[in-house]
């Protein structure tokens, strides 16, 4: 226990928190990881593609009965909202996985402790290769399906491609964190099922997934997006890209992603730091 | 049979008695599912904030046969909903445990991955139903009657038979993960919203093909005294049973084949 406690205490104070050479390897070491597993990507995929149709179909019903325009979106746009929010479902890994929290449960979370790189680094290597390869199959798939089938939006600006894909990372950051923070309560409650069940239910509905947020009476979107993170995990990067503001517009988009990555970071390496004091390794 | 009977129901209740040991544990579970499957309904509700009508039904309608399409998914959810855990049991070899006792196979994996809080979800979607019909003012006739009860429980055969066809598909391919999530969560979100809604390839595939159509939009119409837009006969809602039972047979052969072929991991 006396050496465990020593090495926990390692990279505290350090930083850079890791080596850019070993955050890189982390990373392609995710993506080499998950994409093994192709034949569940392809599936995935097709649920995405199901799922983007039917969505669509009701989308386009839900404009043509308000006048062709919803909530300042024209039907191009709301098209393009749904096909990319279910491009974006797996890539952003908005549903999570419940791997830490088990690991915590089992007493396996040991092994991450006892590397170099605190595990908050090394996890989020390990998600952002595993968006990588997501973004390769299950966000060009659906999209690609929805851009042949029905007239998706084309932005504007250049410059709106470039501001997408970094509000994709971020959304993934932003996710990640809050994932992380959701599976670390188990630091605590030995059994994270029930936030994890919580995260599910408000994550879906909350960041955008279910209906643009918009369609939302005016007070509770404008608090969604002052008070909660939500919004950065999928309505934030569409929003982005079917230009719903102006460039300026989309530029604080991005700048509130930066912000929401950066607290939410900070969240889950608060929460691992207290969980590391609070923990009982379990097991013999 | 009565000792058969009595076998699953002794195996149910050893079920929930575990299920309910950790109390709180049990209570978040079984809010939680209650409170996503209300998720289903709001957004339906949202979406009518938007549009007063949509696809040619105001919101009364509109709620009525999403919420008659949620009661028969939910209670199908609740009896059959835990066969996709059928990967997994194929995956780690326990289904062979399954194959040498003496009952059937189907029924034991049901009574042993019977999910208690799941409860929630069908008072919660009968409760809603309840109301959506008073809302809807559904004129009180006979016929009526037996169509408000008829509905969900060919929804529960229905949407149980996809759940069935869906887990058996992993006899075959054990990596196909959601793939079958696109027909019964799918099959869920296309039958809350009136068949008019979708159209082309799409409609005719999902809606009439593979019978998505004849499970909350035709029997609503029925409730609902209305013509039916697509021109189909007004009778068309009584056909639901049918169309439940061809659904039924299909995924029982499928499980049959399934479980014919089925080898085991080897180990």
């Amino acid at each position: 226990v006396a050496n465990l406690t020593a090495s926990v205490g390692r990279s505290a104070a350090s930083w850079p928190p890791v080596r850019y050479r070993t955050f890189v390897a982390l990373v392609s070491a995710g993506f080499r990881r998950f994409s093994t597993y192709r034949q569940a990507a392809l599936a995935g995929a097709f649920t995405n593609t199901v799922f983007g149709f039917l969505r669509c179909f009701v989308i386009l019903a839900v404009a043509h009965g308000s006048g062709n325009r919803a909530a300042g979106y024209d039907s191009a746009q709301l098209v393009t909202y749904i096909w990319v929010s279910q491009g974006l479902i797996a890539t952003v890994g908005v549903w999570g996985d419940s791997a830490l929290s088990e690991r915590i449960r089992t007493g396996d979370v040991v092994a991450d402790l006892l590397r170099p790189v605190s595990p908050v680094v090394s996890y989020l290597a390990t998600d952002l290769g595993r968006a990588g390869f997501a973004v390769l199959t299950r966000f060009v798939a659906p999209v690609l399906v929805g851009a042949f089938a029905f007239d998706l939006y084309v932005p504007r600006h250049l410059l709106t491609y470039p501001l997408f894909a970094v509000a994709v990372l971020l959304a993934t950051v932003v996710s990640f964190a809050c994932r992380y923070v959701v599976n670390a309560t188990a630091y605590w409650l030995l059994d994270a099922r029930g936030p994890l069940l919580a995260w599910m239910l408000v994550s879906n509905v909350l960041s955008g997934l279910y209906f643009p947020l918009a369609f939302l009476p005016g007070w509770l979107e404008l608090a969604l997006w002052w008070a909660t993170p939500f919004p950065y995990l999928l309505q934030a990067p569409v929003d982005v890209l079917v230009e719903r503001h102006s460039l300026a517009g989309s530029v604080g988009l991005v700048a509130g992603g930066v912000a929401w990555s950066g607290l939410c970071l900070a969240g889950a390496w608060y929460v691992q730091k207290r969980g590391e004091r609070r923990m009982v390794i379990q097991g013999g | 049979v009565g000792e058969t009977v009595a076998v699953y129901a002794r195996l149910v209740r050893a079920q929930v008695r575990a299920q309910t040991r950790y109390k709180t544990s049990f209570v978040i579970d079984l809010i939680a599912t209650t409170l996503a499957a209300g998720l289903d309904l709001g957004t339906v509700l949202v979406l009518f904030r938007v549009a007063p009508n949509i696809g040619g039904f105001g919101v009364r309608q509109g709620f009525l046969i999403a919420s008659m399409a949620g009661c028969g998914f939910a209670s199908a959810d609740f009896v059959m909903g835990n066969i996709d855990r059928l990967r997994n049991i194929i995956r780690l070899g326990t289904l062979d445990a399954a194959m040498v006792r003496p009952l059937g196979v189907l029924g034991q994996l049901l009574a042993s991955e019977f999910a208690a809080r799941r409860i929630g979800r069908v008072v919660q979607g009968v409760t809603v139903y309840g109301i959506a019909l008073a809302a809807a003012h559904v004129r009180p006739t006979a016929a009526h009657a037996v169509m408000v009860v008829l509905a969900p429980l060919c929804g529960l055969v229905f949407f149980s038979a996809w759940f069935l066809a869906g887990a058996t598909i992993s006899f075959w391919w054990i990596d196909s993960g959601e793939f079958a999530s696109g027909f019964t969560y799918g099959g869920r979100d296309f039958v809350a919203y009136p068949v008019t809604v979708y159209s082309g390839l799409f409609r005719r595939v999902f809606g009439y093909g593979l019978g998505f159509a004849f499970i909350a939009y035709y029997p609503g119409l029925v409730l609902l005294d209305r013509p039916d837009p697509l021109g189909l006969p007004g009778w068309t809602g009584w056909g639901t049973p049918a169309v439940a039972a061809v659904a039924a047979g299909v995924a029982a052969l499928l499980w049959r084949i399934g479980v014919r072929q089925y080898r085991s991991s080897g180990s």
